[in-house]
C-alpha cells in the first residue's frame, strides 16, 4: 500500500522528467555548449537513478547509470557532443519510458533488460577524447533497429500497445500538479458561486415559474456538487505526514537503544492542507515523545513481562465531522505520583493544591508550559519546547488534545483536528444591529432568560455579572459593551451563549440568535490584525461580510478571561504590531511568581548577605552595606500579603539593589533567574497591585515588577529623603503602552519626579491643561499622528510653548537627537534608557532654572 | 503584437508614469495606475467595531473581503456631506487588496516628470505621510499617494 503510492510518485515525476529532458536534448543538440542544460539533464537521469537504486528497479538503474556516466563527462567538458551521442541519450530515454511504462502495468520492470544499450552507453562513455572516430560512431548507433525489434514483440506485459506505452503513461497523465494558490482562487469562486445559487433559490422561491424553478434547481445540485469537488482537491491523506515518521522513530530508537515498531492505521484519512500543515510538528513531537518517555528500554520491558519491541501506535479515522488522530504507545504509562513531585518542584502548583486535583487534572499539568517529566532532558526530545506548545498548536486550528494513560501498560494522545479550516460550522448572532459568527466549536450551550425571573437570574457580584449555572457561577460578559455597541432597550428575553476558551467557561449576552451555517473563513486585513475580538471574517448568504467572534479574545477583553499564554505567544509571533521592546531584563523569582522581570537598567547591583548580617531598625529589616545602611524590602511579602510567610529558607538571601545618588534599597528575592535580552511584546497592563503587566521573555509568560509600587508602598519617605534636584517637578509622560509607561515612570518616580501619564495626544492635552507641567516626555510614536503633532499643538499656546519636550524612541538605534532638535524637540533618547533621560530631563531643568521658577509646590498631586 | 507602438509608451512609463486619480476633499490625487485593481461604486460595508476610526468597514469583493479605508478621516478632513456616497478606489498592496473610500474618480494621467516635487516641508503630518510628492499640472497639483503607507495604519489599540 505504502509502495504503491511511492511508485506512483515516482512514475509521475519520472514522467514529467523525461518529457522535459526530450526538450532539453534537442535544445542541447543545437546549443552544445551549454553548460546549465547540460547539468539539468545530468540532474535529471541523477534523480531517476537515485530513485530507483531505492526502489530497487536494478534494469532501470543500470541504464540510468551508465547514462550519467556519459553525460557527467559531456558536463565536465571530456569531450563534445555528437548528434549520435545524443541519439543514444535519447533512445536510453526512451528505454526508461518502456521500463516505466511496465512498471505502471505490473510493478514490475519486465523481462527486457536492455543489456545492449547498457553495454553501447558504458563502451560509449569509455570513448573518451580523441578517440571518438567513425569505429566509435559506428559502434553507437549500430544495432538500433535490434533493439526496436526486441522491445516491440515480447517484453511488454499483455495488452499493452508498446507504442502507447512509449507515447504516455496512464498514471503522469490522469495527474497534474496544480499551483495550491490556484485551488485557493477556486475555493475563493466557488463560494461566491455558493452565494449567487442562494440569491437565484431566494429569488425562485418568490416567483411562479416552472422554467425557472427547475433551472434553479439545477444550478442548485451542480453548485452543490461542484463545491464538494473543489472541497476535495485540497483534502490530502494523512499519510503525506506520517511518511516521514518511520525515520523519525528508527532513528530514536537508536539513539536510544530501544526496539520500537511502528504501526499505521488510516493512512488514507484526509484532512485539508493547511490542517496538514499545521499538525506536522505536533505529531512529529508526540511521536518522539512517545518514542522518548514513552517505551521503555528492552530490559525493563521484559522484566516487566512485556515483549523487548514496544509498539507505536498511529490511528486516524473520521468521526462526526471531525477526524480523530491517536498516538498511543504500549509503554510504562505516565506516572502521576512523578507528574505531582515534578509540578510541586517546577512550582506550577503548591501541594496543597496538588491534593485537590484529580487524576486526569494531574495528567493535564503535563501540557503546562515548562514542564517536563523526562528525567534526564535528552537532545531527541524534550528541547525546551514541550506538550505545552502541541496543545496550543492543536487549539490554534480548532482541534482539542486528550490524554489517557494507563499505568504500566502505555498512554494515548488523542487528537480531534476539523476537517478543515477553510470551512466551519458556526452560530450566527446579532449585537448592536450587527451579525456575527461564533465558532461552533467554542459552543457550549444556549440559554434563554425568559419572564420575571430574567433580570433575577444574572446576579451581580460587586458590580460583577454572574449566572447560577446547574450550580456554579458563570462569569457573564455583554457584547456589545465588549465591542462598544449601542443596543436598544435591553432586550427582554435576554438571549446568552455559554462558550469555552481554554479550559474555562463564560456567558455572552447578545441580543438575539439566528442559525447555525457552514462559513467560509477569511482573513482580515492587516489593518485589522491586531484585533483580538476577531477572528476573520465570511460571507453570508445576502453577500455581506460578517465578522467571526474570536473568543478568548472576546473573553480577555471583556474581563471575564485572564490574559493566557496562547494570546502571549501569539502576540510575539505578530511581532508586526507595536509595543515591542528591546530591552535588557532581570529574571528572578518570588514568592508564588516564579518569573518576575524589572529593567536591568534600573538595577545597581546584585548583592547576597548573610541572614545573620540582616538587623532590625526603624520597624524594618536593613543591612549594613558599604558603611551605609540599606533597608531591605522582603518582595514576597509585598506580593502575597497573605501567603507570602516572613520565613525564608534561603541563606545567603538574594537582593537587588537599585539606587539613586544617596538614597538605595534592597528588594529581597527568592532566587535571581537570569538576564534577558530581547524584544519583548507587551501585553496589557495587569489589575494585580505590584505588577505593571506580563510579556513573554525567553518563550515563558513573565510578569513584570511595579517597582513604583513596591517603592511607594513600603519606603513611605523615598521620594522625599531624596537630594536630587527633581523633587517635585512635574513630568507629563505620553505614551501609548500602558506597560512602558509603568517602566518610564518607575525610572521617574525613583528620581523625585511627579508624574502624569496621557496614553495619546488628547490625554496629553488634557494633562497639560489640568496642570503646570515642567518636563513632556513623549514617544514618538505617541497616538494618533507621533509626538510631533503634541509638539505642534504645544507650541500653539503660549502659556506651553515654552515646556521642554522630550522625545522618546523605542530603541537606541532610533535616537536621533540631531532630527528631534530640528522638529522642535528639546531632546531624543530611547525609552527604557533611564539614564540618558534622567541626564536629559536634568540638563533641560539646569536650562529651565534661572528663566523660570518653577511652582514645586502647587497644584494637586496627582 | 504592435510593438513600435507600445515601445515609446513603456518608455515614457519609466520616465513619468501614468496615474488613476480621485478627489477627496479638494485634494486632487494619483496612484499608480499599475496598484489599481478595480474602482467600484459605493457597497454595504460592514462595520467593525474596535477597529480604528479611519477603517470603514469590510466589502465583499467577489469572495473577497477587502478592508475599506476612508480617505477624508486617513487625512483628518472634516466629513463628507451627508447625501455624497464615496467611491471605492480598490489597490493592490503587499497584504493584498484595500478599498480606498474617495469623493470622485477622475481620469488616468501621464504625467511629466519634470515637473514633479517633494512635498512641502510644512505640510501637515497626516498628509505628509502619505503623500510622496507632488506633479505640478498645468491647472492644478496632483499629488502622488503612497499606497502602502496609507494602508499601514497603527494598530488598534
Amino acid at each position: 500500500m505504502q509502495d504503491q503510492e511511492v511508485i506512483r510518485e515516482f512514475l509521475i515525476e519520472s514522467h514529467e522528467n523525461l518529457s522535459r529532458l526530450d526538450q532539453e536534448l534537442v535544445e542541447l543538440e543545437r546549443h552544445p555548449k551549454d553548460a546549465a542544460l547540460l547539468a539539468s539533464i545530468f540532474r535529471t537521469i541523477h534523480t531517476i537513478k537515485g530513485t530507483c537504486g531505492f526502489l530497487a528497479f536494478s534494469t532501470l538503474e543500470k541504464i540510468t547509470h551508465q547514462a550519467e556516466s556519459l553525460l557527467s563527462q559531456l558536463r565536465d567538458g571530456e569531450r563534445e557532443l555528437s548528434p549520435s551521442l545524443v541519439s543514444l541519450i535519447l533512445e536510453t530515454v526512451d528505454a526508461t519510458r518502456k521500463v516505466l511504462a511496465s512498471i505502471e502495468a505490473s510493478e514490475e520492470e519486465g523481462p527486457n533488460h536492455f543489456d545492449d544499450l547498457t553495454e553501447r552507453l558504458r563502451a560509449a562513455a569509455q570513448l573518451t577524447g580523441g578517440l571518438e572516430g567513425q569505429s566509435g560512431a559506428d559502434m553507437l548507433t549500430g544495432p538500433a533497429a535490434e533493439l526496436q525489434n526486441e522491445a516491440g514483440v515480447s517484453e511488454l506485459p499483455e495488452g499493452k500497445e508498446p507504442e502507447d506505452a512509449v507515447k504516455s503513461s496512464a498514471v503522469a497523465d490522469s495527474s497534474i500538479r496544480v499551483p495550491t494558490g490556484q485551488l485557493d482562487i477556486l475555493m475563493d469562486l466557488v463560494g461566491e458561486l455558493v452565494l449567487t445559487r442562494n440569491q437565484i433559490l431566494q429569488y425562485n422561491a418568490e416567483r411562479e415559474d416552472a422554467a425557472l424553478n427547475a433551472t434553479a434547481q439545477q444550478l442548485n445540485l451542480i453548485t452543490t456538487e461542484l463545491q464538494g469537488g473543489v472541497m476535495k482537491t485540497r483534502m490530502q491523506p494523512i499519510g503525506m505526514v506520517w511518511n516521514k515518521l518511520p525515520r523519525v522513530v528508527r532513528d530514536m530508537a537508536v539513539a536510544l537503544g530501544k526496539q520500537i515498531r511502528l504501526e499505521m492505521d488510516g493512512a488514507e484519512t484526509e484532512l485539508d492542507r493547511t490542517i496538514i500543515e499545521a499538525i506536522k510538528d505536533p505529531l512529529v513531537h508526540l511521536v518522539r515523545n512517545s518514542c522518548d518517555h514513552g517505551i521503555e528500554s528492552p530490559e525493563v520491558r521484559v522484566r516487566a513481562g512485556k515483549p523487548a519491541q514496544g509498539t507505536l501506535t498511529l490511528r486516524a479515522y473520521h468521526e462526526g465531522g471531525q477526524v480523530n488522530i491517536e498516538i498511543g504507545d504500549d509503554g510504562a504509562g505516565i506516572d502521576v505520583a512523578r507528574v505531582k513531585k515534578k509540578a510541586i518542584e517546577k512550582g506550577l502548583l503548591r501541594p496543597e493544591q496538588m491534593e485537590k486535583l484529580s487524576d486526569r487534572e494531574v495528567l493535564n499539568l503535563i501540557f503546562q508550559p515548562g514542564f517536563s517529566t523526562a528525567q534526564t532532558v535528552t537532545n531527541l526530545s524534550g528541547r525546551g519546547v514541550g506538550m505545552d506548545v502541541v496543545k496550543s498548536q492543536i487549539e490554534k486550528i480548532g482541534g482539542i488534545v486528550d490524554l489517557v494513560s494507563r499505568p504500566g501498560e502505555g498512554a494515548t494522545v488523542k487528537l480531534k483536528i476539523p476537517l478543515t479550516l477553510a470551512i466551519i460550522p458556526g452560530l450566527v448572532i446579532t449585537s448592536g444591529g450587527e451579525r456575527f459568527v461564533i465558532p461552533q466549536v467554542s459552543l457550549l450551550e444556549l440559554i434563554r432568560l425568559e419572564g420575571d425571573s430574567s433580570e433575577k437570574r444574572i446576579e451581580q457580584v460587586h458590580g460583577t455579572p454572574v449566572y447560577r449555572r446547574r450550580g456554579s457561577l458563570l462569569p457573564i460578559a455583554y457584547l456589545n459593551q465588549v465591542l462598544g455597541l449601542r443596543s436598544a432597550e435591553p432586550t427582554e428575553p435576554v438571549s446568552m451563549v455559554v462558550l469555552q476558551a481554554e479550559d474555562r467557561q463564560f456567558g455572552l449576552v447578545v441580543d438575539g440568535i439566528n442559525d447555525t451555517q457552514e462559513i467560509v473563513v477569511k482573513p482580515l486585513g492587516k489593518q485589522l490584525k491586531g484585533l483580538a475580538e476577531y477572528a476573520g471574517a465570511t460571507i453570508m448568504g445576502d453577500g455581506r461580510v460578517a465578522l467571526i467572534l474570536d473568543v478568548l479574545g472576546i473573553g480577555q477583553r471583556s474581563g471575564v478571561l485572564a490574559e493566557s499564554r496562547e494570546q502571549a505567544r501569539a502576540a510575539t509571533e505578530q511581532k508586526t504590531q507595536s509595543g515591542i521592546e528591546q530591552q535588557r531584563l532581570l529574571l528572578f523569582r518570588a514568592g508564588s511568581f516564579e518569573r518576575l522581570a524589572v529593567p536591568l537598567a534600573l538595577v545597581a547591583r546584585l548583592e547576597e548577605f548573610p541572614r545573620s548580617a540582616i538587623e532590625h531598625a526603624g520597624g524594618g529589616q536593613v543591612v549594613q552595606y558599604r558603611n551605609r545602611i540599606l533597608p531591605l524590602v522582603l518582595l514576597r511579602a509585598v506580593l502575597d500579603p497573605v501567603s507570602g510567610e516572613q520565613d525564608q529558607t534561603a541563606d545567603p538571601v538574594q537582593a537587588i539593589v537599585f539606587n539613586d545618588g544617596e538614597r538605595s534599597l534592597g528588594l529581597v528575592v527568592d532566587q535571581i533567574l537570569d538576564v534577558a535580552e530581547e524584544a519583548v511584546t507587551v501585553r496589557q497592563k495587569s489589575s494585580r497591585k505590584g505588577l505593571l503587566g506580563s510579556a513573554v521573555v525567553g518563550k515563558r509568560v513573565t510578569d513584570f515588577l511595579d517597582l513604583n509600587y513596591v517603592i511607594q508602598t513600603t519606603m513611605e519617605n523615598w521620594s522625599q529623603t531624596g537630594g536630587a534636584s527633581a523633587t517635585g517637578k512635574r513630568v507629563l509622560v505620553a505614551e501609548t503602552s500602558a506597560f512602558s509607561r509603568g517602566l518610564i515612570r518607575g525610572g521617574l518616580d525613583m528620581a523625585g519626579y511627579r508624574v502624569l501619564e496621557a496614553a495619546n495626544l488628547d490625554e496629553a492635552i488634557r494633562g497639560l491643561e489640568q496642570e503646570p507641567v515642567d518636563f513632556v516626555v513623549a514617544s514618538l510614536d505617541l497616538p494618533p499622528n507621533g509626538s510631533s503633532a503634541l509638539l505642534a499643538a504645544m507650541q500653539r499656546r503660549p502659556e506651553w510653548e515654552t515646556i521642554p519636550i522630550l522625545a522618546l524612541a523605542d530603541s537606541p538605534g532610533q535616537v536621533q537627537v540631531s532630527a528631534a532638535r530640528a522638529a522642535g524637540f528639546q531632546d531624543c533618547q530611547a525609552k527604557f534608557d533611564r539614564e540618558g533621560m534622567l541626564a536629559s530631563l536634568e540638563r533641560l531643568a539646569s536650562v529651565l532654572a534661572p528663566a523660570e521658577a518653577v511652582p514645586a509646590g502647587v497644584g494637586e498631586e496627582r | 503584437m504592435t510593438t513600435d507602438a507600445a515601445t515609446p509608451k513603456s518608455q515614457q512609463a519609466q520616465t513619468s508614469g501614468q496615474f488613476a486619480t480621485f478627489f477627496v476633499a479638494d485634494l486632487f490625487f494619483g496612484v499608480d495606475v499599475l496598484r489599481v485593481q478595480e474602482v467600484l461604486r459605493f457597497q454595504h460595508m460592514t462595520r467593525v467595531p474596535r477597529a480604528p476610526e479611519v477603517i470603514e468597514g469590510l466589502i465583499n469583493l467577489r469572495g473577497q473581503i477587502v478592508t475599506a479605508i476612508d480617505m477624508r478621516r486617513r487625512l483628518r478632513l472634516p466629513p463628507r456631506a451627508g447625501d455624497q456616497t464615496p467611491m471605492n478606489m480598490v489597490v493592490r498592496t503587499e497584504d493584498g487588496a484595500v478599498s480606498l473610500l474617495v469623493d470622485e474618480i477622475g481620469d488616468v494621467l501621464d504625467v511629466d516628470a519634470a515637473t514633479y516635487e517633494r512635498p512641502p516641508e510644512n505640510l501637515d503630518p497626516s498628509a505628509r505621510e502619505i503623500i510622496r510628492g507632488v506633479y505640478k499640472l498645468k491647472d492644478r497639483l496632483l499629488l502622488v499617494l503612497d499606497a502602502e503607507r496609507t494602508t499601514e495604519l497603527a494598530p488598534a489599540r
